[in-house]
C-alpha cells in the first residue's frame, strides 16, 4: 500500500517535470536555444498566481495568472533577447539566459521580498480521496498528474493535428524553407517559447500550491529538467514525457526503498543517512547508464 | 604584431593584480589584499575552465564539482591533521595534513579521477548535450555532498587555523596573497605553454574542425579528455586555496551557480585569451565590491551587464581593449 503511495508521488512529480521538460525541449528542437532562464519562467508563473490567488481571493484566477503571465514574460524576453541568440554558439546562449536567471531573480525578490508565499488550495481541489484498495491520497496531487497528461496529449494533437504544429515541424526540419513559403519565422518562434513558457508557469503555480513560492525555486527543477531532456533525446516530446516519468519514479522510489535496503546490513541512523545521499544520487546515475548506451537519449535523433 | 600586443595585455593585467594588492598593504587595506587574493584565487579556477573551454571548446558547465572537491579535500585534511583521527584506514592509513605542498597534489589528484570519470562519460556527447550533462554531474556531486553529513553535510565545514607553506606565515594577507598569485602565474605559464605545444594545437585543431583533425590523424577524445582533465586540476587548486582562504567549505562551492560564474569570469574577460578570466575575475570582484553596498540588488545589474556582453561585445573586456588599440592605431 505504502509503494502504491510512493508510485503515485513518483508520477506525480514526473508530470511536473514533464511540464518544464516539455517547453525546453520544444525550444530546443525549433530554435536550437538552449535555455536555462527556463527555471525563472516556472518561479514567474507561481508568483503571479500566488500573487493574484492572494490579491483575489479565487485560487482559478491565480492558475490562469500564472500561465498569461509566464507567455507573457516569456515572449517579451524572447523579443527582447532571445531571438538575438538563435545565431549564437550554445556558449553565448547559456551566457546570456545565465544573465537573465539572474536579472529575474533579483527583480523578482526586489518585487516580493525574500520570505515564501504560500498559497492556499480551494476546497474543490483540497483534501484526501480514497483510492480502490482503501489508499487515502491528496486529492489534488491526483489533479496534478491528470494535468500532465492532459498537456502531453494537448501537445501531441498540437504537434500532430494542426497547422501550427505542421509549421513547428517544418520549422525543425528546415526554417529558410518555410520562410520562404511565407510563414512568418520570428512570430513562429515567438509562440513557440510563449507556449513552452507557459507550461513552465503552469508548474511552478501547480508546485508553488503544495510546497511554497519563493525566489530560485525554478533553479533544482530546470537541472532535473535537464536530465530529463538528456535521457528522453532533446527536440523529443515522446522523449521528455517518458524520461519525466523514469526521472520522477527513480528519484521517489529510491528514496523511498534504498534507505531500507541499507538498514538490512548497516545500523539504522547510518542507513538513513548513507542510503539518502545514495538515492539523491540515483536519477545522475540513470542519466550515465542511458548516456552510456544511447548518448543521443532514448529517442533523439541527433547524436 | 597582435601577439606581442596580446602578451603586453596579459602582463599588464596580472602586474595590476600584483600592484594592487602591494599597494593596498603600504597602505594598510588589509582588506583589498584579501579581495586581491580573491581575485586571484578565482581567476585561476577560470583560467582552468578556459584551458577547456577556451582553447577546447568544451562547454563544462561542471566546474564547480572541481572547484568544490578542492576545497572539501582542503578542509577535510585541514580537519583530520586538528582532531588526530585518520581520513581512512582502508585499503592504507591515511593521516590528516595542514601543509599546502601535502594537500595541493591530493586535491588535484582527487580532481582528476572525478575528471576522468566526468569526461569520460559527458565526451560521449557534444554541444548542448556536453553542457547539460556537465551541469547534473557537478549537480549529482552537490547534493550528495548536502545529504552526507560525514564533513558537516548542509552547513559546511569549517577549520580554524589556515594550513601551513614552508617559509611563509599564511596567515598574514599579503604572504598568502603571494602564494596565490605565484600559483597563477606557474598556472598562466602553464597553459601558455600547453596550448603553444603540440597537444596544444591537436587540442584548439579539434575545436575548429573535428572532421578535419581527424582527418590529419588526431583522434579528438583523448585529447579533450586529457584537457579537461588538466582544467579540472587547475580549478581544483583554485578551490584549495578559496577553502585556505575562507578556512571554511560549504555544498555552495560545488553549486550551479559556482559553475556559473566560474565560466562568466571567462567570457567576461574573454574566452580563449590567456589572462582573460584573471580580468574577468578582478571586475567580478570589483563589481561586487562597489554595487554591492550601493544596492542589495547588485546581481541584477551584473546580469544586465553580462546580457550587453554577450550581446554586443563577443570578444569580452580583453576584446573591447584591443580593438580600442587598434582603432587608435588608424587614427
Amino acid at each position: 500500500m505504502l509503494l502504491a503511495e510512493q508510485v503515485l508521488n513518483g508520477l506525480q512529480y514526473g508530470m511536473m517535470l514533464f511540464l518544464m521538460a516539455a517547453g525546453l525541449t520544444l525550444v530546443f528542437g525549433v530554435m536550437g536555444l538552449i535555455n536555462l532562464a527556463h527555471g525563472s519562467l516556472y518561479m514567474v508563473g507561481a508568483f503571479a498566481c500566488a500573487a493574484v490567488a492572494a490579491w483575489t481571493g479565487s485560487f482559478w484566477l491565480g492558475l490562469a495568472a500564472s500561465l498569461a503571465a509566464a507567455a507573457g514574460a516569456g515572449a517579451l524576453v524572447e523579443m527582447l533577447v532571445i531571438r538575438r541568440l538563435y545565431p549564437r554558439d550554445h556558449l553565448d546562449q547559456v551566457l546570456a539566459t545565465f544573465a537573465l536567471i539572474l536579472v529575474f531573480s533579483e527583480g523578482t525578490r526586489w518585487l516580493f521580498g525574500s520570505f515564501p508565499m504560500y498559497l492556499t488550495l480551494p476546497p474543490a481541489l483540497s483534501g484526501a480521496v480514497t483510492l480502490p484498495g482503501g489508499l487515502q491520497y491528496p486529492f489534488f496531487r491526483l489533479v496534478i498528474i491528470a494535468v500532465g497528461a492532459a498537456v502531453a496529449l494537448g501537445l501531441w494533437v498540437l504537434i500532430t493535428r494542426t497547422r501550427l504544429g505542421i509549421r513547428i515541424r517544418a520549422g525543425e526540419a528546415d526554417r529558410e524553407m518555410i520562410g520562404a513559403l511565407g510563414v512568418d519565422i520570428a512570430r513562429l518562434y515567438t509562440i513557440v517559447f510563449a507556449l513552452g513558457a507557459a507550461l513552465a508557469g503552469l508548474a511552478g503555480a501547480l508546485v508553488g500550491s503544495i510546497q511554497s513560492v519563493q525566489v530560485g525555486m525554478g533553479e533544482p527543477v530546470l537541472i532535473l529538467a535537464f536530465v530529463v531532456i538528456v535521457i528522453g533525446g532533446i527536440g523529443s516530446i515522446k522523449g521528455a514525457l517518458i524520461g519525466a516519468l523514469l526521472v520522477g519514479m527513480t528519484d521517489t522510489l529510491g528514496k523511498a526503498v534504498i534507505p531500507p535496503i541499507f538498514a538490512r546490513f548497516m545500523e539504522v541512523s547510518a542507513a538513513n543517512t548513507t542510503g539518502s545521499a545514495v538515492a539523491s544520487m540515483l536519477i545522475y546515475i540513470l542519466m550515465a547508464v542511458v548516456l552510456l548506451v544511447r548518448p543521443q537519449g532514448l529517442f533523439g535523433a541527433r547524436g | 604584431m597582435t601577439m606581442s600586443r596580446d602578451l603586453i595585455v596579459n602582463l599588464v593585467i596580472f602586474a595590476l593584480l600584483v600592484a594592487v594588492a602591494v599597494g593596498a598593504e603600504i597602505a594598510g587595506q588589509g582588506f583589498t589584499v584579501t579581495l586581491a587574493t580573491k581575485a586571484a584565487i578565482l581567476g585561476l579556477a577560470g583560467v582552468g575552465l578556459n584551458l577547456a573551454l577556451g582553447y577546447g571548446g568544451l562547454v563544462s558547465f561542471g566546474h564547480a564539482a572541481f572547484f568544490g572537491i578542492g576545497g572539501y579535500v582542503t578542509g577535510i585534511f585541514a580537519s583530520h591533521a586538528a582532531n588526530g583521527d585518520p581520513i581512512t584506514t582502508l585499503p592504507f592509513t591515511l593521516m590528516g595534513s595542514n601543509e599546502m605542498l601535502g594537500i595541493w597534489p591530493m586535491a588535484m589528484l582527487a580532481a582528476a579521477v572525478a575528471a576522468l570519470l566526468i569526461g569520460a562519460l559527458s565526451l560521449r556527447t557534444t554541444g548542448v548535450y556536453f553542457i547539460m550533462v556537465t551541469l547534473a554531474f557537478a549537480q549529482m556531486i552537490y547534493y550528495f555532498a548536502i545529504s552526507w553529513p560525514r564533513y558537516g553535510g548542509e552547513d559546511g565545514l569549517s577549520f580554524y587555523v589556515r594550513n601551513k607553506f614552508p617559509g611563509l606565515n599564511t596567515l598574514v594577507p599579503i604572504q598568502y596573497f603571494a602564494i596565490c598569485a605565484g600559483l597563477l602565474g606557474l598556472a598562466l605559464l602553464f597553459t601558455a605553454v600547453v596550448t603553444q605545444s603540440r597537444f596544444g594545437l591537436a587540442l584548439q585543431a579539434t575545436r575548429q574542425n573535428e572532421q578535419r583533425s581527424t582527418a590529419v590523424g588526431i583522434r579528438a577524445t583523448p585529447v579533450r579528455l586529457t584537457a579537461f582533465v588538466l582544467s579540472a586540476m587547475i580549478t581544483a587548486l583554485a578551490g584549495a586555496l578559496y577553502a585556505d582562504l575562507n578556512r571554511f567549505v560549504s555544498p555552495s562551492m560545488f553549486s550551479w551557480h559556482m559553475s556559473g560564474e566560474i565560466m562568466v569570469f571567462v567570457i567576461l574577460g574573454g574566452v580563449g585569451r590567456l589572462c582573460g578570466p584573471v580580468a574577468g575575475a578582478a571586475v567580478f570582484i570589483l563589481l561586487e565590491h562597489l554595487l554591492g553596498p550601493v544596492s542589495d540588488h547588485w546581481q541584477a545589474l551584473l546580469g544586465l551587464m553580462l546580457l550587453a556582453i554577450v550581446l554586443f561585445a563577443p570578444g569580452g573586456l580583453i576584446g573591447l581593449v584591443l580593438k580600442a588599440l587598434r582603432r587608435a592605431d588608424h587614427v
